[in-house]
């Protein structure tokens, strides 16, 4: 499998008034192929989101490499970053981030309107047909205050795929949701993802969440180290539970 | 020829975002541009009435001092006894006026004559003119017709009287051709015309043709009665050359020792636009309404632009540029407002074609002037402007907001 992304000791610092810089991104090291199925975990204000902002193209990193798809982001720039984001990265946020007063299939043909080919023109079919993917197809004129969280997150789900990107950058994507839908809602994600073959990076509190990737990363002092995959729950429930990498996720999901 | 699509599919698409974001948000755009709507009309109507209310200034000037270029002259003798010869007046002027074609000229001398009306016997002011007077002072006739040359040969003399007069009179129409009676020759004058009072405060005073004049049979003391003076109306252009030939030839014709001096009493030779200070009110207001319109479409696109910010941080995640995001806004704002540009100026031409604008001054110009264009136009791109200016700062915000801090907002 080609890579799609790589990341070779990403820094992210932020300037803070009257103090030091702060270090967010310390050295980050990450490399995503096609199909990957990537988690990563954290406590918050670890930096999860910075680094996925950085791998999404939407922040730049203090120093470091970063290529996506053989191209320096370092070097890409203003409608440059923002084309290349829009075609081959689809985004999956916590709160949805639907667009209100839009319907669903508003919602899901918004991306289309920053392709200058044929998806443009043909954007209310895809978006249809996308919709009815994720299983609302009979609810493609509803408004999201109309719509249930996990129908929220599915409409979310569709508008993040329907431009066919190669790289989901999934932001908490069941953090507002219930346990069923959460494992729903990432069933789906999963499934529409393997269909196109798009990588799939997570960013979980949820250690159940985080255990359906086949790579399993935690960010820790700005650094991305392996996790160890667990089973959570049942006779491991009470193991996990002494585990101090649990009570962190715990505590973090608290917070 | 596929870059070339890309690049229309480009503009069809920034187009159909905006459209659609306009749709979504009609509700606010319609509030918002409800102020500028009537920021417009407020402003293209004062500058419509503005035009109105200068040219109601300007009849009024005209009908006191004569339109422009009107030249006044005045005939005198710089001998001892300062005597005129008028005879020799009139016929001097009369073949310089023929000789270069001046179609608009009046003889005008002030005169006085008792009048019997039914309650007693009053004064009136008697103003002996010419044909042309009437159109050359803009006398607006109330009732009845101005006079025609055939006037001046009728046995019974013919008058027109003001208001002032017609109300003693008890205001008979003029098909039953009501008589003004001179009290001390007892000529009965018919009265064609009403002419308008000036103002309020306006006596009792008739206008008669001189030529007409003797047959009244007034008698005036030459004392009491003012030296004539000899009024023509010409081109602006033409009058300073005019003015002199005319002296010249008419005090050539009088004979050493006479004078014939003219000079221009009509606005257009007053040193300073006499309407200036109305221009300036108007322009003043007009500015200070626009301002205050724009003031409040920057409002509220101040606040709404804290809910867009958001939704603007979405689309750049997916793809939206800073170009398309700005498009999108200054669009939206310059597209809105050139509406309600229109709409604005609609309804201004509606309000100032009404009945309305001349119930409020009290009286409507002869010539109405036409509906302002320029403040038409001016209105509709000062609105566009506004929009432009009003949708430049939510757009610079909405390119220049980060999109992580945009979508966490």
């Amino acid at each position: 499998m080609s890579v799609l992304l790589e990341a070779r000791d990403v820094t992210r610092t932020v300037d803070v008034i009257d103090g030091e810089p702060l270090t967010i991104l310390a050295g980050v090291d990450l490399a995503v192929a096609e199909g990957d199925r990537v988690s990563i975990v954290g406590r918050s204000g670890s930096g999860k989101s910075t680094l996925l902002n950085v791998l999404g193209l939407l922040d730049a990193p203090t120093s470091g490499e970063l290529t996506f798809l053989g191209r320096d982001a370092r070097r890409l720039r203003g409608a440059a970053r923002d084309r290349l984001r829009g075609g081959e990265i689809g985004f999956v946020f916590q709160q949805f981030n639907l667009l209100p007063g839009r319907t669903a299939l508003e919602n899901v043909a918004t991306p289309l309107y920053y392709d200058a080919g044929r998806a443009f023109w043909q954007r209310e079919k895809i978006a249809r047909e996308m919709l009815e993917r994720v299983g609302l197809g009979e609810r493609v004129a509803q408004l999201p205050s109309r719509l249930s969280g996990g129908e929220q997150q599915r409409v979310a789900i569709a508008r993040a795929l329907v431009r066919r990107p190669r790289l989901i950058l999934a932001d908490e994507p069941t953090g507002a949701l219930d346990l069923a839908t959460g494992q729903t809602v990432m069933e789906l994600m999963e499934e529409v993802a393997g269909e196109t073959g798009a990588a799939l990076v997570t960013i979980t509190h949820d250690p159940a969440i985080a255990q359906r990737a086949s790579r399993h990363l935690r960010l820790e002092a700005g650094r991305l180290i392996a996790d160890e995959p667990r089973e959570y729950g049942g006779a491991d429930a009470a193991d996990a539970a002494d585990d101090p990498a649990h009570a962190e996720l715990v505590d973090g999901a608290a917070a | 020829m596929r870059g070339l699509g890309k690049f229309l599919t480009g503009i069809a698409s920034s187009l159909a975002e905006a459209w659609e974001e306009l749709r979504i948000h009609k509700g606010r755009v319609l509030l918002s541009l409800v102020g500028v709507a009537v920021a417009v009309c407020a402003l293209t109507t004062v500058v419509g009435a503005g035009a109105m209310a200068e040219q109601l200034s300007r009849e009024v000037s005209e009908r006191q001092s004569g339109r422009p270029a009107s030249i006044t002259f005045s005939a005198y003798m710089q001998s001892p006894t300062g005597q005129i010869d008028a005879a020799a007046v009139d016929a001097a002027w009369t073949e310089s006026l023929a000789r270069h074609e001046v179609a608009f000229a009046s003889r005008v001398t002030w005169a006085s004559a008792n009048v019997q009306y039914a309650d007693g016997v009053s004064p009136a002011n008697l103003q002996l003119i010419d044909v042309p007077y009437g159109e050359m002072h803009r006398v607006q006739i109330v009732d009845g017709a101005w006079f025609t040359d055939r006037d001046a040969r009728r046995l019974a003399p013919a008058v027109i009287v003001n208001e002032v007069v017609w109300d003693r009179l008890g205001r008979p129409p003029m098909a039953t051709h009501p008589t003004l009676e001179l009290a001390d020759s007892g000529v009965s004058a018919v009265i064609i015309g009403v002419s308008r009072a000036m103002s309020e405060y306006d006596g009792e005073s008739a206008y008669v043709l001189n030529d007409a004049f003797p047959a009244l049979g007034v008698v005036v003391d030459p004392m009491m009665m003012s030296s004539p003076s000899y009024e023509m109306w010409v081109p602006e252009e033409h009058a300073d050359g005019l003015m002199q030939a005319i002296s010249e030839e008419v005090r050539a014709a009088l004979g050493e020792g006479s004078g014939f001096d003219g000079w221009r009493g009509d606005y257009g030779a007053w040193p300073e636009d006499p309407f200036l200070a109305t221009k300036l009110v108007v322009a003043g207001v007009a500015v200070v309404i626009l301002v205050l319109g724009a003031l409040s479409l920057v409002n509220i696109t101040l606040v709404t632009v804290r809910t867009r910010i958001r939704e603007i941080g979405i689309r750049r995640t997916f793809g939206a540029t800073g170009g398309r995001v700005f498009f999108a806004v200054m669009l939206e704002s310059v597209v809105g407002t050139f509406v309600a540009g229109i709409v604005g100026v609609g309804v201004s031409i509606a309000l100032v074609r009404s009945p309305l604008p001349a119930m409020l001054i009290g009286s409507s110009p002869d010539d109405m002037p036409g509906f302002p264009v320029e403040a038409a136009v001016v209105g509709i791109l000062a609105a566009t402007v506004v929009g432009a200016l009003a949708g430049l700062l939510p757009a610079l915000t909405a390119v220049r907001v980060k999109v992580i801090d945009a979508i966490r907002f």
